[in-house]
């Protein structure tokens, strides 16, 4: 146990790993948005009575949950290019951030929605509501609000999960340790503080989804 | 006086040991050994292709293998190839278990110290490769490129030192993800040896790794013990036929799909 810390060979290094936080951020962010909007709609579209949508969506949905997420990078990254798709490498991060994050989503809100109660949407069908509307003012609200704190845990999930990202050269924060780790040859240091900034990460990711829900849904008439 | 006799003792005792530990280099009579039992004891690589690696029928194949029997044979011996790794072919030269190493080994001081060294027989660097109609000569030529390179590899290390910002240098966990990435075009060009570009080559790919320009150069010779002159001087004739005559060229071509550089 006679190591001995040198993080200041970590210093020369520091807009490396600024650059990986702010990529890893990045590619949180803007897959969460995309990717729970597509949860939303693959939702609706799963509970839907169109048949054939509802199939579809199923597929997509099992398709991407039941294989590795490094493996559908590598199919976007790798594969695509086969087909004359060439993907930059952040571009190919989110696209498959979005489709796994997605495909999770549409089974947690899909939960959420089929825990309505069946009065819910009578009520709103008596008040001369059209579904879209049942869906969007009756349904989706108290159904976030259920599902809020799994869909929470499914993002910081994802966060994490882009790690894997570092793969395809995408130049997030283990992208930017695993270089530094590379070039000092002082791992330890180098990987204690990216689980460190992944920690923080999380723990402000929580957080923030945390306050978002307490001002969306305080009003809620779900509040379970 | 007793000090002085155990400092004697000891000094003898140290000559001893000094003489008993000193390298017992063979005696400069190694060609006229070969000459007479007709063989040529080689030491070749077993775990590095292209150099040297165990074929389907269990015997050793490679860039090293042929050369060794291209040298024996111009000797009129026998080839005798022994096995050895990167850390014991030294050991073995310095021990007289073998007459010549051939294995991938490249030339620095330390090692100078300790055996001597042929002319250069096969070429070993590190370069950037690409298809043809991307004309890339100097460092300078890749602004505005994007480059494949394994994270922390010598090639990695010595590429960072000479491009610029405008380039874009992607680093890959190993040497698949470059090629991978090579091959499907998410890079422009690679930065790595010319081996895993022969690796590349041996493939048969649409996109084809030719080589650029040098980043790091550092070719193979053939090892030999100290003071061993008319062997080495037979050796570097041997090779410096097979260079004109264009035999190396074949070697090369065969392992490494390309052909001999110019200045080897």
């Amino acid at each position: 146990m006679a190591y001995s810390f040198d993080f200041s060979s970590l210093l020369d290094y520091t807009p490396v790993l600024v650059d990986g936080v702010v990529t890893t951020v990045a590619l949180t962010a803007v897959s969460t948005v995309l990717g729970v909007a597509l949860g939303v709609g693959g939702a609706a579209a799963r509970t839907s009575t169109v048949k054939p949508l509802a199939l579809v969506v199923g597929a997509y949905v099992e398709l991407i949950r039941n294989t590795p997420f490094l493996v559908q990078l590598f199919f976007i990254f790798f594969g695509l290019p086969s087909l004359g798709i060439r993907l930059a490498e952040w571009q190919a991060a989110v696209l498959a951030m979005v489709i796994n994050l997605g495909a999770y989503s549409t089974e947690i809100i899909r939960a959420g929605i089929e825990a309505t109660p069946k009065g819910q949407i009578e009520a709103g069908a008596s008040l001369g509501m059209t579904g879209p509307q049942i869906f969007r003012y009756v349904v989706l609200g108290p159904a976030m609000a259920k599902i809020w704190p799994a869909l929470t845990s499914q993002i910081v999930i994802v966060m994490l999960g882009s790690s894997v990202c570092s793969q395809i050269a995408a130049e997030e924060l283990s992208f930017a340790a695993n270089f530094i780790q590379s070039r000092n040859f002082r791992p330890f240091e180098v990987y204690f503080l990216a689980t460190a900034l992944y920690l923080a990460l999380a723990v402000g990711l929580r957080w923030v989804f945390s306050l978002m829900g307490q001002r969306m849904f305080a009003k809620g008439v779900s509040r379970a | 006086m007793r000090f002085a006799k155990i400092l004697g003792a000891l000094g003898l005792a140290t000559a001893v040991l000094a003489g008993a530990l000193a390298p017992t280099h063979a005696k400069a009579d190694a060609l006229e050994r070969i000459a007479k039992e007709k063989v040529l004891r080689v030491a070749v690589p077993q775990d590095f292709p292209p150099f040297g690696s165990v074929g389907t029928d269990l015997k050793p194949v490679g860039y090293d293998i042929d050369t060794a029997t291209l040298i024996a044979k111009e000797m009129g011996a026998k080839v005798e190839l022994v096995p050895v790794t990167s850390t014991n072919r030294i050991p073995y030269l310095t021990t007289g278990k073998v007459d010549l190493v051939i294995s991938s080994l490249g030339k620095n001081a330390e090692r100078e110290k300790v055996i001597d060294f042929s002319t250069a027989y096969a070429p070993f660097f590190n370069g950037v490769f690409g298809p043809d109609d991307i004309k890339a000569e100097k460092p300078e030529d890749l602004e505005g490129k994007t480059v494949g390179v394994t994270r922390g590899s010598v090639e990695d290390i010595e590429l960072s030192k000479i491009v610029t910002d405008k380039v874009t240098v992607r680093r890959y966990e190993d040497n698949n993800g470059t090629i991978s990435a090579f091959l499907s075009g998410q890079v422009q060009l690679v930065a790595t040896g010319n081996v895993v570009a022969a690796a590349i080559f041996e493939r048969n790919p649409p996109r084809q790794p030719i080589l650029k320009f040098l980043i790091k150069n550092s070719p193979c010779f053939v090892g030999l013990n100290k003071n061993e002159g008319p062997l080495l001087e037979k050796v570097n004739a041997i090779i410096a036929k097979a260079k004109d005559d264009g035999s190396l060229n074949d070697i090369a071509k065969k392992w490494l799909h390309a052909p001999l550089p110019k200045d080897l």
